[in-house]
């Protein structure tokens, strides 16, 4: 496949992406842009990138064959362990990355916006480290659904801004982290969470989060001595998805599969599907598949994953769904906590509920790909991290805990 | 009238024109033309109706709780067109402002052409920047609209020429780094940017926006632009009103009170 270079000069990905914010943030975007530029042909900021996410982050995270899990599924299931970085999952490389191009600005102060908490708590952890001042805005219903990671960062250093505007969840403190950066934007950087909003973050965010899909590549290849039949990928805003999916792009015979958060199903309208269920619009600051109403109005989505909360998408990933080089479909609440409990129970490793979405997806797939393949596939499932934060969410579904984390007798359940 | 029309005469009367905003279906259809006349009648020159949207980034609190409340109470982009229709028919000017993904849903020149049926003379576009404007440029051509982009006191020399060149009618000159809002003083980067703009374009109309509250701080910004545009400040009177009568009072206090400032401009 001779995939164009993308984004291209303006920030398109075909004709998504691009640039649809106040005009006072086009300076602010263009130095970015610029600093952005020199340090990805800079050698010591690669050097010092590289540095961190090794001893630091603790990457390259390991790629584990999953025995257990793989009987159950028949299939060769090989997990890119993303959720043993530092502060738990794959954020980590996309905030360090950032963090030093604020440094580089000359930027003191860094803003975030957080659904779940992860992509918080990994600013507030990267602002400690290269001594910047962190503020970051929590829609107000997802500070009380992941309380600890609000502890988190508060312990870290930083400032959580609950945000009380419109549905009070991730959408919102997107809007507020971008009013504070039109106001501030001469000290601040914005360090954007995930492979969205305007150009250039989401080729920045791809590109730092890009090891992911590099590491499992070579990992892969050492491993099986082939590249995977597939790669499974939550998508929300979708930085794991794409930090997976850049790197086998070009490898024509690498599946790659995106699921969104499907929430009660696609039927009821209670969902975070952006390109299942969604159609091409412009918000926050990028035009891609959003989640919006006959008149243009922005629905609220719906998940059991904060994390996966949002009503759009990365713009690469609605040009990777239009050219048919990825498949995106949705995964329900139900389906992601069944293959969340298949995880704990098979292999020992409590997942971020983002990332049953990924093995859920996985699970649904592999029927017809053994068929189509008339072999058992081996099938790449980025567990993008860990489910710490989820506990209090699976604890109260599975009935564990009650709505006050009291423990629920075992007699009971 | 006219934009252009309305430029002329404040022009010869020597002083700025007063432009002030609300959001349409605020807090019901009825209610804002109710508003908005009651703005005209007091002495505002050109109502700014703001097409209300789930997610207004440059906007600040006042602004977007009014907006959310016009959403809550059902209004659409339809109803829009005709609290334009219904402030227009009075002979007001009437320009619209609005964020870009409502009309592109709408149909970008559909939309062009329902604003122009509903006589609006133009529409400003917050979050929409020349560079990626081809369709609004050619449907604003087509249906002989006035487009309004935003320049910024953080806009290179180069960008503003670039906006200049893409606007017609006025430009929208965003008073300070930050959000819609009243303000107890209004920012000096805003006469910086004006100056820098007509070294530019010595002719285009300036308007100058984003924390403006009273007639004193209309009368400052208006001896160095075209257009004072008020919002917040405004919506604020209705917003803390106990009810429509006194809102419209209070409306019709501060509105009188912005054009009296505006034709104290001594420049």
């Amino acid at each position: 496949m001779s995939a164009p270079v993308l984004p291209d000069l303006a920030g398109h990905f075909g004709r998504f992406g691009g640039r649809f914010v106040p005009e006072a943030l086009i300076a602010a975007l263009d130095e970015l842009d610029a600093a952005y530029r020199s340090a990805k042909t800079d050698p010591e900021f690669q050097a010092e990138f590289g540095g961190l996410l090794r001893d630091y982050a603790g990457t390259p995270s390991l790629l584990y064959s999953a025995r257990r899990l793989s009987e159950r599924l028949g299939a060769r299931i090989l997990l890119k362990r993303e959720d043993l970085n530092h502060t738990g999952a794959h954020k980590v490389r996309n905030v360090l990355g950032q963090a030093l191009l604020a440094k580089r600005m000359g930027k003191q102060r860094v803003i975030a916006e957080t659904g779940a908490g992860q992509h918080g708590v990994a600013s507030a952890t990267a602002a400690a480290l290269l001594d910047l001042e962190c503020v970051v805005y929590m829609g107000e219903v997802d500070t009380e659904r992941q309380a600890l990671n609000v502890a988190r960062m508060r312990m870290l250093g930083a400032t959580v801004v609950p945000v009380t505007n419109g549905s009070r969840t991730l959408k919102d403190a997107l809007n507020e982290a971008l009013r504070d950066w039109v106001a501030s934007v001469q000290t601040t950087h914005y360090l954007l969470g995930t492979a969205a909003g305007p150009a250039p973050f989401p080729e920045i965010v791809r590109d730092f989060v890009g090891g992911i899909g590099t590491e499992a590549r070579a990992q892969c290849l050492e491993l099986t001595g082939a590249l995977p039949d597939a790669v499974t990928a939550c998508v929300g805003g979708g930085s794991n998805a794409i930090g997976i999916f850049h790197a086998f792009v070009p490898d024509e015979g690498v599946r790659l599969y995106g699921f969104e958060a499907g929430g009660d199903g696609m039927e009821t309208g209670r969902h975070a599907a952006s390109i299942t269920g969604g159609s091409t619009g412009v918000l926050h600051g990028a035009r891609t598949y959003i989640l919006q109403d006959e008149d243009g109005q922005t629905v609220e989505s719906h998940s059991i994953s904060a994390g996966l909360d949002y009503p759009g998408v990365g713009p690469e990933h609605s040009w990777l769904h239009d050219t048919g080089r990825a498949s995106y479909t949705p995964v329900t609440d139900r389906e992601a906590m069944d293959a969340f409990q298949l995880l704990c129970r098979t292999e020992g490793i409590i997942p971020a509920i983002e990332s049953a979405h990924a093995l859920a997806g996985a699970a649904k797939i592999i029927p017809a790909l053994r068929e189509e393949l008339g072999r058992e596939p081996v099938v790449l499932v980025n567990l993008s991290g860990r489910g710490d934060k989820d506990v209090h969410t699976a604890g109260a579904y599975f009935g564990i805990l009650d709505q006050n984390e009291t423990i629920v007798p075992e007699e009971n359940l | 009238m006219s934009l252009s029309g309305a430029f002329d005469k404040a022009r010869a009367e020597g002083r700025p024109l007063i432009v002030g905003c609300m959001p349409a279906g605020f807090p019901t259809v009825d209610e804002s033309v109710a508003s908005m006349v009651a703005m005209v009648e007091s002495g505002i020159d050109v109502i700014e109706v703001e097409l209300p949207y789930s997610d207004p980034v440059m906007d600040g609190p006042v602004i977007q709780k009014a907006s959310d409340i016009a959403l809550a109470n059902g209004v659409r982009t339809k109803d829009t067109f005709k609290i334009i229709e219904a402030v227009a028919r009075t002979g007001a000017t009437v320009v619209l402002m609005t964020y870009w993904n409502p009309v592109e849903r709408y149909g970008v020149d559909a939309f062009a052409r329902d604003l122009s049926a509903a006589g609006a003379t133009g529409m400003i576009t917050p979050d929409l920047i020349p560079d990626e404007a081809d369709e609004w440029l050619a449907a604003s051509d087509a249906y002989r609209l006035d487009r309004t982009f935003l320049v910024s006191p953080s806009s290179t020399d180069a960008r503003i020429a670039m906006t200049l060149k893409a606007c017609r009618g006025w430009v929208y000159a965003t008073a300070l780094m930050g959000v819609t809002g009243a303000r107890d003083v209004v920012s000096s980067e805003a006469s910086d940017l004006v100056r820098r703009i007509r070294a530019i374009d010595a002719e285009i109309p300036v308007g100058v926006g984003l924390g403006v509250r009273d007639g004193k701080q209309a009368a400052e910004v208006g001896a160095y632009a075209d257009a004072v545009i008020v919002g917040s400040a405004l919506i604020r009177r209705v917003l803390e009103a106990p009810d429509r009568a006194a809102g419209l009072t209070a409306l019709r206090e501060l509105g009188a009170d912005l054009a009296t400032g505006a034709r104290s401009v001594t420049r």
